[in-house]
This record gives C-alpha cells, sequence and structure tokens, in this order.
C-alpha cells in the first residue's frame, strides 16, 4: 500500500488533493452558508467554456477556465442584483452558455482534444506541476482574502440586511465572494471535474457544520475531511481500478450519509 | 473629522456621563419627505422632529412605510424629494450614532455563530473594513450583552436561544456602540407575551441613554412604554405627544375607529373638540 505512494504522478496527486482540501475547508463553509451551492454548479460548468478556448487556442485551459468563470460570477452577480432576472434564471443562463460555447470551440479545434475527459470528470493522477504550482497559488489567496475579510463576511453570511445598514458594501461583498468560488471551482476541476467539482467544495463543509459549533471549527474539520476523502478514494480508486474523482466524490457522499445519520 | 468620531463612537458608555442629552438640537428632523419604491410612492410629505430623549412609537397598517421610514432615517432608501438630518447631519454622515434593529429576519438557526459574536458585528461602522476587532471591541460587547441582561448566554449558540433571548442579543447588538439614536422594527416579534413586559422596560431603561424610535404593529404594547406616538400610512399623523386624532387613525387605517378601537386604549385616542 505505500509502495504507491512512491510514484512521482500518486506524490503529485496527493499534494494536490491535499492543498485543495485546505481550500474547500475555507471556502466551501461560505459556499454552504450563503447557500451558493447551485451558483457553485453553474460557474463550474460556464468554466467548460474557457477549456474549449484553451483547446481551440493551444493554450492551457486552465487559464481560461479562471477566465470564463470568474466572468460567470461576476456576471450572475451583477445581473441578478441589477436587474429582475432571478438569481436562479442567471444561473441556468451562464451553465447552457458556458458549456454550449465549450463544445462549439471543441469541436473546431485542430486535432482530438485527448484529456478533455479529465476536465469533465477529473483526473487527480494527470495533475501536472504546473497545476499545482495555480492550485496552490489560488488557494494561498483564498486563505488571504478570507483572513481579511472574515468579520466582513461572517455579516455578510449571517445578516446582509443589518450589515447594508452597518454600511457594509454588501453587493461588492458578495461578488468577492462569488468570484472566490470561482476561483476554488477551477482548483478542483482537475481533481474531480467540472460535473463534480460542488460536491468536494461542498461536502466536507457540509459534515463538519454537523460537528463543529464555531466558523474557525468547521473550516478545520472540514479541511481534515477533506484530506481523508482525497486519499482515501485515491487508494481505493487505485485499488479497484476505478474513475479517480468520482471514486473520491463516492467517499465524501458516503462519509455525508454516514455523519447525517449520526447527528440526528 | 473622522477621529473625532472615533472617539465618540468608541467611547463606551460613560456611566458617569453626566447629562446624556445635553443640546435643543433635533435628534431627526425630517422635512417634506416622499419615498417612491418600485413605482409606488410610500411615504408623502413626512414632516416629524424628534428631540433627543425622546421615545417614539410608530404604528400604522401593514404596508404603511413604517420600515421605510426608518431605512430612510438610516440612509438606505433615497428621498424622492425633501430632508432628512440626523444629529444635524445626513443619515449617512450620522451613521455610526445609530443604532438599528431590523425585523426579525429569518436567519439560519442553526448559524455557527455565538451570541457574543452577533453582538460584535454591531462594532463594524466604527472598526471599518478589514481592520480587526479589538479587545476594546469584545469589552464594549461584553457590556452591551449584560445591559441586555444576557451575560451568561454571551458563548451560547444564537439559534439555541428562545425569541425572547435572541431578540435581547440583537438590541445588544444594536447598542454596542453607545449610539445617540437607536432605531427598532418590531423588536417585540417572537418574544412570547409574558416576556414582553420586560422587554419593553429594558427599551425604557435604554431611553435614559439614547432617543429611540420604535415600529410596532401592536398599538397597545406601544401606547404603553413610549413618549409620543406617530401613525404612518404613506403619510404621517404625529402631534408631538402621546395621542392621535380618532379622525387620524381613521384615515390612516382607512376604516372606522370603532373597528380597531378595541385595540387602540383611551389613552392614545384624543376625543373629537
Amino acid at each position: 500500500m505505500i509502495e504507491i505512494f512512491q510514484y512521482g504522478f500518486m506524490q503529485n496527486a496527493l499534494l494536490a488533493g491535499g492543498i485543495a482540501s485546505v481550500l474547500c475547508g475555507v471556502v466551501g463553509i461560505y459556499v454552504i452558508l450563503n447557500r451558493l451551492v447551485f451558483i457553485g454548479g453553474g460557474i463550474a460548468h460556464s468554466a467548460f467554456g474557457g477549456i474549449g478556448l484553451g483547446y481551440l487556442l493551444g493554450a492551457n485551459p486552465l487559464i481560461f477556465a479562471i477566465i470564463f468563470s470568474l466572468a460567470t460570477a461576476l456576471g450572475i452577480g451583477a445581473v441578478s442584483e441589477r436587474s429582475k432576472v432571478s438569481f436562479d434564471t442567471a444561473i441556468g443562463v451562464f451553465w447552457a452558455v458556458g458549456m454550449s460555447l465549450g463544445i462549439v470551440f471543441v469541436s473546431k479545434s485542430p486535432g482530438r482534444a485527448p484529456d478533455l475527459f479529465d476536465y469533465l470528470f477529473g483526473n487527480i493522477l494527470a495533475v501536472s506541476y504546473f497545476d499545482i504550482k495555480i492550485i496552490s497559488t489560488l488557494t494561498l489567496g483564498m486563505i488571504v482574502l478570507v483572513a481579511l475579510f472574515y468579520k466582513e463576511l461572517l455579516i455578510l453570511s449571517f445578516d446582509p440586511l443589518y450589515g447594508e445598514a452597518l454600511g457594509l458594501p454588501v453587493f461588492r461583498l458578495r461578488l468577492l465572494l462569488l468570484s472566490m468560488v470561482a476561483l476554488s471551482v477551477v482548483v478542483l476541476i482537475k481533481i474531480v471535474g467540472i460535473i463534480l467539482v460542488i460536491a468536494l467544495l461542498t461536502i466536507p463543509g457540509a459534515i463538519g457544520r454537523q460537528h463543529a459549533k464555531s466558523l474557525k471549527g468547521i473550516m478545520i474539520l472540514s479541511i481534515l475531511l477533506g484530506i481523508s476523502f482525497v486519499s482515501a478514494g485515491l487508494l481505493a480508486s487505485y485499488h479497484l481500478n476505478t474513475p479517480s474523482g468520482a471514486t473520491i466524490i463516492l467517499a465524501a457522499s458516503g462519509a455525508f450519509f454516514v455523519s447525517t445519520i449520526l447527528a440526528r | 473629522m473622522r477621529g473625532g468620531d472615533e472617539e465618540i463612537s468608541s467611547g463606551g458608555w460613560g456611566r458617569d456621563a453626566g447629562p446624556v442629552f445635553m443640546t435643543d438640537e433635533p435628534a431627526v428632523h425630517i422635512e417634506d419627505l416622499s419615498v417612491r419604491l418600485g413605482g409606488r410612492r410610500v411615504l408623502e410629505d413626512i414632516n416629524l422632529r424628534i428631540k433627543e430623549g425622546d421615545f417614539l412609537g410608530v404604528i400604522g397598517p401593514n404596508g404603511g412605510g413604517k420600515t421605510t421610514l426608518l431605512r430612510a432615517i438610516l440612509g438606505l432608501v433615497k428621498p424622492e424629494r425633501g430632508k432628512i438630518e440626523v444629529f444635524g447631519r445626513s443619515p449617512r454622515a450620522a451613521r455610526k450614532q445609530i443604532g438599528y434593529l431590523p425585523q426579525k429576519s429569518l436567519f439560519d438557526p442553526k448559524f455557527p455563530i455565538t451570541a457574543i459574536e452577533v453582538v460584535m458585528m454591531g462594532r463594524y461602522a466604527t472598526r471599518g473594513l478589514i481592520r480587526r476587532y479589538t479587545s476594546q471591541d469584545l469589552d464594549s460587547a461584553r457590556e452591551a450583552i449584560s445591559l441586555v441582561g444576557m451575560s451568561e448566554y454571551a458563548d451560547r449558540e444564537i439559534g439555541s436561544l428562545s425569541g425572547g433571548e435572541q431578540q435581547r442579543i440583537f438590541v445588544a447588538r444594536a447598542i454596542v456602540s453607545a449610539p445617540r439614536l437607536l432605531l427598532l422594527d418590531e423588536p417585540a416579534a417572537g418574544i412570547d407575551s409574558a416576556k414582553q413586559v420586560e422587554f419593553y422596560e429594558l427599551l425604557g431603561e435604554l431611553n435614559e441613554k439614547m432617543t429611540i424610535i420604535m415600529v410596532s404593529h401592536d398599538i397597545s404594547a406601544v401606547s404603553a412604554y413610549v413618549k409620543k406616538i406617530a401613525c404612518v400610512s404613506r403619510k404621517l399623523y404625529y402631534h408631538d405627544s402621546k395621542e392621535l386624532l380618532a379622525e387620524d387613525i381613521e384615515e390612516a387605517y382607512r376604516c372606522p375607529v370603532e373597528m380597531i378601537a378595541h385595540g387602540v386604549p383611551h389613552r392614545v385616542l384624543r376625543p373629537h373638540d
């Protein structure tokens, strides 16, 4: 069992999974408390447009995924705030536009798109050194943002109407939080894929919330949970010869069901 | 300018600060105010002058603009016409001197936050964006929690408290920066009637230190504890006293006063001349 961790790709995978777990722990609980789970799903799928464009232009798809997901996050935030379009309608539209653009771009790309499935379903074993650099930079940035805006994000999540009365820049903070969700989604795409991103972002926080009382406690617990899900899923996928992303999510959701029953 | 604000708003309660209300300047001065929301005129030609130290109860039918009036005083809605001054300044400039308890919000009862953390939120305006809370903020929060009689609940999760206990915590949050004006929107909502007396008595104590404007639909409860009463139904009916005219009430509620008079104690209604 130990020898499999001697492979370079396995070490990369664990390193990426560990860093991503820190990110999920720090950002995931805000997604849950602000009820942004569905938005996170929309942002993840819209990122596919960026991945398609990356293929078309022959550049790193992850870079364009960042641009697409950020634009979607800000777009959903602005459209639902400044127009009569409701939040979930805006999500639905951005979700579909991103996916369609991605499919069109990929179809026009020169040659085949060999690792397209890795982006859709995740392949933590294919994480490159460059990917790890992107993942750790974004995670570090996210920790800094949460540390800086801790008290503001708490008011925003708990009672935004009261925050407004305090003079809190509620709309801008909401855009900041949506952008953080967008960047987190990009980090997780390589690991579990677009379709499963939202599960990894929210399940550790959802379990953490059932057992820890404070926001910081939930963050720490969900980081530890995330690391164990990624490692357990990775090991299981190696031994059962199953896709890594889906196996990680199955480990996480299994734990979620057990925890929900225990927490009753 | 900013430094001066800091001193006022972070100066704590100052138990022995002597006379609290020293000026003749009105706490709130509203002139010819009209507010339009979503194409509908919610408030029209409002004129109101509230002295420092007053305790004004604002009643009125649902959708009559009570909450909008409070939000206008906070500077959260833009007037279509007219002028609002709070302590002689614009509502935004006076924001640090205003404490606010919004209408009971449906927050997540399992939100991972303790009572004292909720109270600390009220220190945001004093501290500002990005700056961390200091030990002074914590001291103020503890003092505010003790003032509302909730010290032993400080570290409990907000969701584990009863409706009345939660409202006390939200009052503590509203007064944690020692405001000169306290705006309360239906503060007794969710408090069972046995506990309401104690709660209104607490507000009476707070009124010794600050001007209070309280919105409520419960006319009889309001009339027993406030010093002045106003009625809002798009227009404002106010006579700088604790009495309203029967025709004011009839016009505001659009029904004969007998229909609602069972809820209106006689001390509120001034007899016809």
